[in-house]
C-alpha cells in the first residue's frame, strides 16, 4: 500500500514538472553534465537541459567565475551535441581561456550586440534553433516577460539557455528554471603546493523548480566538478599526468 | 577540357556587306571611299576591281586610271560594326559565346561545341560554307587561344586552318610579327631589325624583348601561347538573375508587398534550383509611382535557394520600404550567385557547422543586427594574448594549429589593459597588493612571471611579465608589468584579465 502511494506521488510529481515545461533530459545529454553533489538538488537527479538557467553576478571577478562554471557545464553538453552560441554586449570572453575547461573554442560562435533589446532578441532567436547544444547570454537585465519568452523558446526546441545577469537591488521573479550565484573561493592547492591552484567556487542554488536549493563548494579538475570537502580523497583517485 | 577558339576573318567585309544590302551592285565594279586631306581615298574594294590592281588605300583618281567605269560609294564608318554584330548573332547557332573582333573579324568560343557537327574540321567547314552561301568570303582558323586563331586566320596559308590543342607555337612560328596584333611602331622596328617572322624572336630572352619592344609584345606572345588569359566580351551576355513583377494597380499595403516578394522569390528560386545555384546576395527593389526607388538587401552565409528562408530574411526589413503614393513595379535581383553544395547527411560528426539551419539562423541574426556581429575564432601562432586567436573566415574553416593549453590563460580578457597601482617591493616577485578602480586587493597566492615578448616584427613595444594572482576573496586576476625594472623610475602595472 505504502509503495503504491509513493508510486502515485512520484508519477504526479513528474506530471507537474512536465506541465511546468520541464522534461527529462534529452537522451544524448542524460548524465553527461557531472555536477557532483549538486545533482542531488535537481528533479530526477540530472541537470535540467532544455531550460533557461539564470546566474546572478556582481563583480567582474564573479562574472568570470560564473563564466567558468558555465563553461564547465558546457564541457559535458558540447561533447555530445551541436555547437554553442555565446551572446554578449562586447568581446569579453578570451577564446584560448575556454581551453582550460576542455572546450574547443572554434566550436563556439560569439555574437556581439550593443543594445539590450537586440541581445534579448538574438538570444530568443538562437534558443529556437534545435541544432544547438546551448546558448549563453550575458544580459544586463532580465524582466519577467523576457524570461517567459526565452522559456517558451526552449520548451519547443530543447536547447539549454544560460543567462548571466548583473545583480540588482530588487530581483524580480523570472520564469527561469533556476537561479544561481557563483562566487570565487580561494583556489585549492593539493598537498599545499605553492602558487595558484585549481579554481574553486561557492555555488549557491538560490531557486530550482521542483528541487531543493542549497549551497556547495566545488572545484574543477580533470574535466569534472568535485566537492571541496572531499578534495583530498578525490585527488588521490586521479592518476598523475605529465604536463608538458 | 581545353578551350578551343575559332577566328573568322572577312577580307572583303564592307564590299560584300554592301552587295548583300544592295543586290544590284553584284556584278558592278565599285569601290568605297572616304574624303581624306582633300582627296578621296579608297577604304574598301570589290573583288572584281581588286583583280585589276586596285587596293584599299589608293586614291580614287589613281583607281580611275586603272579601271575607267568605276562606281564610287560613300563610306559609312559604322558599317563594319553593324555587319559584324549581325553576323555574330547569326553565329550563335554554332556556340553561345560569340565576340566581334573589329574591324573585320569574329571570335567564337567553340569549347565543347564541335562534336555536335562531327568534329572540329567539319564544324569549321560548316561555318565557312554557310557564310559562303550568305555571300561572304572567309578565312577561318581554329586554335587553343584567341591570339593564335586570329593570327592563323589572317596570315595562315590555307582557307581553313585547324591547329590541334597544344600546337599553337609551331603553327605561328612562320607568321609575320604583325599577326600578333602589335602596334605599328613595334612592327616596323622588328622589320628594321630583320625579324620577319615570329619564329625569329619568340625564343629570345623575355627581358631583352621587354627592353627593346615593351611589355605589349610580351603580352601578345603570352596570349597567343595561352600563358595569359584573354577574355572575350560576348555579344549576348549571360542572363542576370533578375525577376520583374509589374502591378496593374499601385500597391500601398504591407500585405501587397509581401505577396509580390513571395511571388518573385518563388520564380527566382525555381530558376536557381534548375541551374543548381543558390544566391548569396539579393536586392528587392520597389519602383514607386512618383519615380522613387525603395530597396532592401539581404545576404546569406551559405548559398540558398529556399524561398521561405529568404522571405524570412526580407521580412525583417520590409518595414523599410515606404510605399508612398504606391508601388507599380517590383524587381528582385540576385547580384551574387554561387553553386550550391550538395547537402550531405551528417551521420557521425555530431553538431558540425555544416548545418544549413545554423547558416539560416546566422543570416537572420546578421540580417537584423547588421553584418559583423557574429564571430568565430581560430587559434593563431602567437604568444601575445591579443594576437593568439584570429577571426575565422567562414563557418567551415578548420583550425590549422591546435589551441594551446600549457599556460594559464584567463577566461575573460579586457580589450585594453587597465593600469593598476601596485606595491611590489622585491623586483621580479609578484606584488603584495594592488589597487584597481579605488579598491585594494591583497594578494594571497601568485604564480609567475611569464614573460611574453611584443614580437618586434609585428609591432614595437616592451615585453610584458604576466602574473596569475589571487586576492583575499579568492578572485583570480592576470596582472602584468610592462618592460624591465629600472632603478630610477617606477614600473607600470596593468590588469589584463580575470580567471574563473
Amino acid at each position: 500500500m505504502d509503495g503504491v502511494q509513493r508510486n502515485i506521488i512520484a508519477h504526479l510529481q513528474r506530471d507537474i514538472l512536465r506541465l511546468q515545461g520541464q522534461s527529462p533530459a534529452a537522451k544524448q545529454l542524460a548524465g553527461k553534465v557531472n555536477l557532483g553533489p549538486v545533482l542531488n538538488a535537481f528533479p530526477y537527479k540530472v541537470f535540467p537541459t532544455g531550460a533557461v538557467h539564470e546566474y546572478i553576478t556582481d563583480t567582474p571577478a564573479a562574472t568570470a567565475a560564473t563564466a567558468g562554471f558555465v563553461a564547465g557545464i558546457l564541457n559535458g553538453m558540447m561533447r555530445h551535441s551541436g555547437p554553442c552560441i555565446w551572446i554578449s554586449p562586447d568581446r569579453v570572453v578570451f577564446p584560448p581561456g575556454l581551453r582550460s575547461f576542455g572546450l574547443s573554442p572554434d566550436r563556439i560562435l560569439f555574437v556581439n550586440a550593443g543594445k539590450k533589446k537586440d541581445l534579448c532578441w538574438a538570444m530568443e532567436t538562437c534558443l529556437q534553433m534545435d541544432g544547438l547544444s546551448a546558448v549563453v547570454g550575458e544580459l544586463p537585465d532580465l524582466d519577467f516577460t523576457a524570461s517567459r519568452r526565452l522559456q517558451l523558446a526552449v520548451e519547443k526546441s530543447g536547447v539549454t539557455g544560460f543567462v548571466l545577469r548583473q545583480k540588482s537591488p530588487n530581483l524580480h521573479p523570472t520564469a527561469c528554471v533556476s537561479r544561481w550565484q557563483i562566487t570565487p573561493l580561494a583556489s585549492y592547492c593539493p598537498e599545499d603546493l605553492p602558487g595558484v591552484g585549481l579554481p574553486c567556487w561557492r555555488v549557491e542554488l538560490l531557486k530550482i523548480r521542483g528541487g531543493k536549493p542549497g549551497s556547495w563548494q566545488l572545484f574543477w579538475v580533470d574535466d569534472a566538478f568535485r566537492a571541496l570537502q572531499d578534495a583530498a580523497t578525490d585527488m588521490a583517485s586521479i592518476p598523475l599526468r605529465k604536463i608538458s | 577540357m581545353s578551350s578551343r577558339f575559332v577566328a573568322i576573318w572577312f577580307p572583303d567585309l564592307v564590299s560584300e556587306g554592301m552587295i548583300r544590302r544592295r543586290p544590284q551592285l553584284k556584278d558592278k565594279l565599285f569601290v568605297v571611299a572616304a574624303p581624306e586631306h582633300g582627296r578621296m581615298r579608297i577604304t574598301a574594294v570589290c573583288a572584281g576591281v581588286r583583280r585589276q590592281g586596285v587596293y584599299a588605300g589608293m586614291t580614287v583618281a589613281d583607281a580611275r586610271t586603272l579601271v575607267a567605269d568605276i562606281q564610287v560609294l560613300d563610306d559609312a564608318p559604322a558599317l563594319p560594326g553593324q555587319l559584324l554584330t549581325g553576323l555574330g548573332y547569326w553565329c550563335i547557332r554554332y556556340t553561345p559565346t560569340v565576340a566581334t573582333d573589329l574591324p573585320d573579324g569574329l571570335v567564337l568560343d567553340a569549347t565543347g561545341c564541335t562534336h555536335l557537327w562531327g568534329g572540329e574540321a567539319a564544324y569549321v567547314e560548316a561555318i565557312q560554307s554557310c557564310l559562303q552561301a550568305l555571300g561572304y568570303t572567309t578565312r577561318i582558323a581554329m586554335a587553343g587561344t584567341v591570339g593564335a586563331a586570329r593570327a592563323l586566320a589572317r596570315y595562315g596559308q590555307r582557307q581553313i586552318t585547324v591547329t590541334p590543342p597544344g600546337e599553337e607555337k609551331p603553327a605561328i612560328l612562320p607568321l609575320p610579327p604583325a599577326a600578333l596584333r602589335l602596334e605599328t611602331a613595334v612592327t616596323e622596328r622588328l622589320q628594321k631589325l630583320g625579324l620577319c617572322t615570329i619564329g625569329h624572336f619568340i625564343n629570345m630572352e623575355r627581358s631583352v624583348l621587354r627592353r627593346r619592344f615593351g611589355l605589349g609584345l610580351l603580352n601578345r606572345i603570352d596570349q597567343a601561347l595561352g600563358w595569359k588569359e584573354e577574355p572575350l566580351l560576348p555579344l549576348q551576355p549571360v542572363e542576370p538573375f533578375l525577376e520583374r513583377l509589374p502591378c496593374p494597380e499601385p500597391v500601398v499595403t504591407r500585405t501587397g508587398i509581401e505577396i509580390a516578394l513571395q511571388q518573385l522569390l518563388h520564380t527566382l528560386c525555381e530558376r536557381l534550383v534548375k541551374e543548381g545555384r543558390g544566391l548569396c546576395k539579393a536586392v528587392f527593389k520597389a519602383c514607386r509611382v512618383d519615380g522613387e526607388i525603395q530597396q532592401i538587401a539581404i545576404g546569406t552565409h551559405l548559398p540558398s535557394c529556399q524561398p521561405t528562408h529568404l522571405f524570412k530574411l526580407f521580412e525583417l526589413k520590409i518595414d523599410q520600404v515606404a510605399p508612398g503614393p504606391g508601388i507599380e513595379l517590383f524587381l528582385l535581383e540576385a547580384p551574387k550567385v554561387e553553386k550550391t553544395r550538395i547537402a550531405q547527411g551528417v551521420l557521425w560528426n555530431h553538431g558540425g557547422f555544416n548545418d544549413n539551419r545554423l547558416a539560416e539562423l546566422l543570416d537572420r541574426l546578421t540580417g537584423k543586427l547588421g553584418s559583423g556581429i557574429v564571430h568565430r575564432y581560430l587559434p593563431d601562432e602567437h604568444y601575445w594574448p591579443e594576437r593568439s586567436f584570429k577571426e575565422a573566415a567562414s563557418l567551415t574553416e578548420q583550425p590549422v594549429t591546435g589551441w594551446r593549453d600549457d599556460r594559464p590563460r584567463p577566461l575573460r580578457l579586457l580589450r585594453i589593459p587597465e593600469p593598476v597601482e601596485v606595491a611590489a617591493p622585491v623586483p621580479d616577485y609578484p606584488p603584495i597588493h594592488f589597487r584597481h578602480k579605488g579598491q585594494l586587493h591583497t594578494i594571497k597566492k601568485a604564480d609567475g612571471p611569464e614573460r611574453i615578448e611584443a614580437e618586434w616584427w609585428i609591432a614595437e613595444g616592451e615585453h610584458r611579465d604576466y602574473y596569475v594572482v589571487e586576492d583575499e576573496t579568492g578572485a583570480r586576476y592576470w596582472l602584468f608589468r610592462l618592460g624591465h625594472y629600472a632603478g630610477n623610475k617606477p614600473c607600470q602595472w596593468y590588469l589584463h584579465g580575470y580567471f574563473a
